[in-house]
């Protein structure tokens, strides 16, 4: 597939943010010193959105498979996360297996044959009834709601709601055509951008928090300069999506909003299950559901307001 | 040539099977992975567990650290047999004292002797209980006496028991790590159980801080 003109104004924009953050790091390395935590963790944090970078673009170039694919990947190393945290037993062996090597290669593969009516089911209705009946077989019933519940939302969030990025190839926007990957594009830069920009809002003028128990660093600070630098940004992406500049900055607003919440249910989870990161895989974030849960919780959101209002069957 | 290559081949791919399923990170807590004699003693709850210890050891440890691990399982077949002995050198013991030729203990000691690090599995079986631990059997304490001079780490491999338990075969793909404690302090003239109890309380102390 041939990249739509306005997908390379895109990624040559991303690529000269990173290079610009790329050297403020590298002047703040020598600055103050080569043993400085804070530059450390900064550098890690920006190689490592280099290669988030650099992948996401491969997997868009390769068009509807490379996202599938790679969202499938994600969704894999997420709920792995997930799965690893919450309760099971011996009995839930097969429940796992199921979920893992069934259920997410289904759900994807209903997403890559564009089937709506099947994927937006498949999982809060089949496997959900399907799961619990592959528990209750084994017999072993301490813990059983708790067990059942936890794995299946991990399924929800992992899977249901992140197979909702690739997804958005299949909307049929009148005018549109071939450019659908920039609506993956649109989404993840507003996102991920909140995400950036909030922690700098918050570092610079954070002084109130939001949730102390939950997130010592979200600030109300933060979270408004966040939520509205980007949702500025993502009415200047309007160019790139179907929507007048006014109705992407809405969408953008919806779409960070979403996101800041998804990251607050997040620790909310790690909070409870007593860790701080859910992985170890990504230098400088943690795992792969401490980078995409902002993304998992506005993704469905934005595709069905896309699908809804811009979209013909 | 081939009767060389094709064990270091088999190993490195189980190695890597492991990585992709459980991207095990080891956690060097109490030591440093230097090359020192030493037994690694470590909960037993799947036929994964030398193998992640293994994984996790940086290649020059891992040449020369062998797995002690059971005869009656490992020489069942021509594909354990192989993997057993070729890939992971094991240290095969009988546990049958019914058919025992050789002695455990200094078959371990012999290992010892010629240079090599132990994985050593002190509950002797799999453990499948909701305890954390099974009852330690009494070889650690004999080797410790035997060979006084070699380090002891208590060593916790957390969550490959909801990997792949006893009796099932497919892995769920969970995360795994090894967490490496405090080598056991040497007391002079310890009994064996008070010995024993000291080591298994080690390791239960060392799985309580990774599991929290």
């Amino acid at each position: 597939m041939t990249a739509p003109a306005e997908f390379t104004t895109l990624i040559g924009g991303v690529f000269a943010i990173l290079v610009v953050a790329t050297g403020v790091g590298q002047v703040l390395k020598s600055r103050m010193g080569p043993d400085n935590d804070v530059v450390e963790n900064l550098i890690a944090r920006i190689n490592a959105w280099w290669g988030m970078v650099v992948l996401l673009a491969l997997a868009m170039l390769g068009g509807q498979a490379g996202v599938v694919i790679l969202f499938a990947l994600l969704s894999f190393a997420g709920l792995r996360e997930f799965l690893t945290l919450t309760a099971k037993r011996r009995a839930d062996h097969w429940a796992l297996v199921v979920s893992f090597f069934v259920i997410l290669p289904v759900q994807y593969a209903l997403i890559w044959a564009d089937w709506y009516g099947m994927f937006s089911v498949f999982i809060p209705v089949y496997a959900f009834l399907l799961l619990p009946i592959v528990v209750a077989v084994h017999g072993d019933t301490d813990g059983y709601l708790t067990r059942v519940a936890e794995t299946q939302w991990g399924l929800m969030i992992c899977v249901f709601a992140a197979s909702h990025v690739p997804a958005l190839l299949s909307l049929n926007i009148p005018g549109y055509e071939g450019k659908n990957v920039l609506l993956v594009a649109f989404l993840v830069v507003v996102v991920q951008l909140s995400d950036v920009l909030q922690y700098v809002w918050g570092k610079l003028i954070g002084r109130h928090k939001i949730a102390p128990r939950l997130s010592p660093s979200k600030t109300w600070e933060g979270f408004l300069g966040g939520i509205l630098s980007a949702s500025a940004v993502g009415a200047g992406l309007w160019w790139m999506t179907p929507f007048s500049p006014f109705e992407a900055a809405g969408l953008a607003l919806v779409i960070t909003l979403m996101g800041f919440f998804g990251g607050l249910v997040m620790s909310a989870i790690k909070r409870d299950k007593g860790v701080k990161d859910w992985g170890h895989l990504i230098a400088g974030h943690g795992g792969f559901i401490d980078r995409l849960d902002s993304v998992v919780f506005s993704a469905p959101i934005f595709f069905h307001l896309t699908r809804y209002f811009w979209s013909v069957a | 040539m081939l009767r060389k290559a094709l064990p270091l081949l088999a190993g490195n791919a189980i190695s890597l099977f492991a990585r992709v399923v459980t991207a095990v990170r080891g956690v060097w807590q109490g030591v440093e992975p230097v090359s020192r004699q030493r037994i690694y003693f470590a909960n037993h709850s799947s036929n994964g567990d030398f193998v992640l210890i293994w994984t996790v050891l940086p290649p020059t440890l891992r040449a020369r650290t062998r797995p002690v691990a059971g005869s009656d399982y490992w020489l069942s077949g021509k594909l354990k047999t192989f993997i057993g002995r070729e890939v992971f050198n094991a240290v095969l013991i009988d546990r049958n004292p019914e058919t025992r030729r050789d002695d455990p203990i200094s078959q371990m000691a012999e290992a010892l002797d010629d240079g090599a690090s132990l994985i050593l599995f002190p509950e002797g079986t799999r453990n499948t209980t909701d305890e954390t631990l099974l009852p330690f059997k009494p070889g650690l304490f004999h080797l410790a006496q035997a060979r006084p001079d070699v380090e002891l780490v208590p060593t916790w491999i957390d969550n490959l028991t909801s990997v792949m338990p006893k009796g099932k075969v497919i892995p769920v793909p969970l995360l795994c790590s090894v967490t490496f404690g405090d080598p056991l302090d040497v007391v002079e003239n310890e009994d064996k159980a008070a010995f024993l109890a000291r080591a298994q309380a080690a390791l239960v102390t060392l799985a309580e801080e990774v599991t929290r």
